[in-house]
């Protein structure tokens, strides 16, 4: 989802003739229709959403529905003090932690990945083909392969090894496929010119595809980041004896039955805004500092 | 993909830089995605004690057990119900959804503006999206408070929640996104001097629909078709929570199996399911060669 943050303005850009079927003036039935659709979808994603948000600012008296009860922080003090609603902190620490890594590891090998396959090489069907079995394989099937096979091996299952492959198998071809899109848009003809110049390999990519890639590495990492954080399947077998943030969710849904539900969505949203907006904010630094550079 | 033309004879340095590139990537896949599948290959074929130790004998029992059982064929019915349901409104709206962005909306900002209001929702824990559903569905939710206020019903319903249409009301959130990004990619790259053409040539509206606007935007189809048939296929906690256990898919009776330490018959139905949902994905590979279509 994310990677299209990156890729839109060029993907969108050949729409600047405008020239499609609504000419200037009056609009077709199409568009009123087509809006209503869209209109309709959006209230259908966000509505929902909006309600527990609500709903988790109620006061002790609050439940799971309708009407509001009273306003507070009651649930979101209780979210992170009960020991009843499990240990929110710890699973939350560990997962911002997995989070961060899985998305590290994500976008130097999709990177490199991108890179290899921009050329045909013996073999490569095969690596593509297992890229795409590891991305439509049944999460929870896989997460319990690699439990058994860590359990085979005598190892310990942990989020930082066990879950980490996990999550990594998963991350990993969303990352490529984005860096298809990426590197699709890469015009050869600065690689070139660097080699021309007598750069070497190393110097081509760090000097010239780097920072001409850089939003959609960023859109990789972003992805990366909220695949990692949001993973579930792929987790529950392999995080071994401490539990990821989805993981405690998870157990919350099945015992908790309180607004302290809602809190969590509400506080796992604004975490999520916060590394989009630090993700986006960046991809504009880049963009501006380079259109700068550009003029000076 | 198909045996594309080989590009004459690929020399050995080609060969091995492209190894070298997704060597990284490969070094994930084989631990985590391929050696588990084995693990689970093998697993399917071994006995049980029944208390989850296995016994590594050869034996096809779990296999028996698994394809002689009604309940199987009942589980897959279940599973293709909810991924057909779920593939076709959610291919329905994500289709019109970009269409309408790419095509309705002349200011490009906005569309991007607009695209992304469609994706900020999913950067939350889909998990938290989807119990969000209960404040409006529940019994005392805020759908049947509001039918029951304008007099349309004497009772609540009860099929709003926990039941097999708030299983595919929660895959359609969640996965829609999963449609509309490629979609919308590959929507966005049509060059809209075509269109003009058609027109100009005296295409009606629905004839540019179906002879060039989808058979154009078929690679994006394509992609999200597979994300969410294999997500679909692959889930079990939305079909367990949405339909208040009432109904099962072929996942959640693998993770039931899973819980009570059968895992020769779980790794046997994960067997089965992998090989329908390679199946599937290669039929659609068969028809739209998504790598040259993104990299083209």
């Amino acid at each position: 989802m994310s990677a299209v943050l990156a890729d839109v303005p060029e993907a969108v850009a050949p729409a600047a003739t405008k020239a499609i079927a609504p000419r200037k003036g009056g609009r077709p039935w199409t568009f009123y229709v087509l809006a209503t659709l869209f209109g309709l979808y959006v209230i259908a994603l966000y509505g929902p959403m909006f309600c527990i948000y609500i709903l988790s600012f109620q006061d002790i008296r609050g439940g799971l529905v309708f009407p509001m009860k009273g306003h507070s922080l009651h649930w979101f003090v209780d979210l992170f003090t009960q020991v009843r609603t499990g240990d929110v902190k710890g699973s939350f620490d560990r997962s911002i932690k997995l989070a961060v890594i899985v998305t590290v590891i994500t976008v130097v090998v999709s990177f490199l990945a991108g890179l290899g396959f921009r050329k045909r090489f013996r073999g490569d069907t095969v690596v593509f083909y297992m890229m795409i079995g590891s991305l439509v394989a049944p999460g929870l099937v896989l997460g319990l392969g690699t439990g058994l096979l860590f359990q085979a091996l005598g190892l310990n299952a942990s989020w930082y090894t066990s879950a980490l492959g996990s999550q990594l198998s998963w991350t990993l071809p969303f990352g490529v496929l984005v860096m298809f899109a990426v590197m699709s848009r890469f015009n050869h003809v600065w690689e070139e010119a660097a080699y021309d110049l007598g750069a070497s390999r190393w110097q081509s990519i760090r000097l010239v595809m780097i920072p001409v890639l850089a939003p959609g590495l960023v859109a990789v990492a972003l992805f990366g980041f909220t695949l990692s954080y949001d993973e579930f399947a792929r987790s529950l077998q392999t995080a071994g004896s401490l539990n990821t943030l989805p993981l405690e969710i998870w157990s919350m849904t099945l015992n908790v039955t309180s607004p302290s539900l809602y809190a969590l969505g509400t506080v796992t949203t604004i975490v999520s805004f916060v590394v989009i907006g630090a993700s986006l904010g960046s991809i504009v630094l880049i963009q501006k500092k380079r259109g700068s550079q550009a003029k000076g | 993909m198909q045996p594309s033309p080989k590009p004459a004879q690929t020399p050995p340095r080609a060969n091995l830089a492209g190894w070298l590139y997704v060597s990284p990537l490969v070094l994930v896949l084989v631990p985590f995605f391929v050696a588990p599948i084995l693990v689970v290959l093998a697993a399917s074929f071994f006995s049980t004690d029944g208390f989850g130790g296995l016994t590594p004998e050869f034996t096809l029992a779990s296999y028996v057990d698994v394809l002689h059982s009604a309940l199987t064929l009942k589980l897959y019915l279940a599973t293709i119900k909810f991924t057909v349901l779920t593939w076709v409104f959610t291919l329905i709206i994500g289709f019109f959804v970009a269409y309408f962005l790419v095509f309705h909306v002349r200011n490009q900002l906005l569309a991007i503006g607009l695209f992304l209001l469609c994706t900020v929702p999913f950067w939350t824990s889909n998990i938290i999206r989807m119990i969000s559903w209960i404040p409006l569905l529940g019994k005392e939710g805020l759908i049947n408070q509001a039918l029951l206020a304008l007099g349309v019903i004497h009772q609540p319903l009860e099929v709003l929640l926990f039941s097999d249409l708030a299983v595919v009301i929660a895959y359609v959130h969640q996965l829609t996104i999963f449609m509309i990004v490629p979609i919308f990619n590959s929507m966005a790259r049509i060059d809209k001097k075509l269109i003009e053409a058609a027109i100009d040539a005296g295409a009606s509206r629905f004839d540019i629909l179906r002879l060039i606007v989808v058979p154009m935007s078929k690679s994006g189809i394509a992609l999200g078709t597979i994300f969410v048939v294999s997500i679909v296929m692959g889930d079990f906690f939305v079909v367990k929570v949405m339909s208040g256990g009432g109904s099962a898919s072929v996942v959640s009776a693998f993770y039931e199996d899973v819980g009570v330490l059968q895992y020769p018959t779980a790794a046997a139905s994960a067997v089965l399911l992998t090989l329908v949902l390679v199946g599937i994905v290669s039929l659609i590979l068969r028809t739209v060669d998504i790598r040259q279509e993104i990299t083209r």
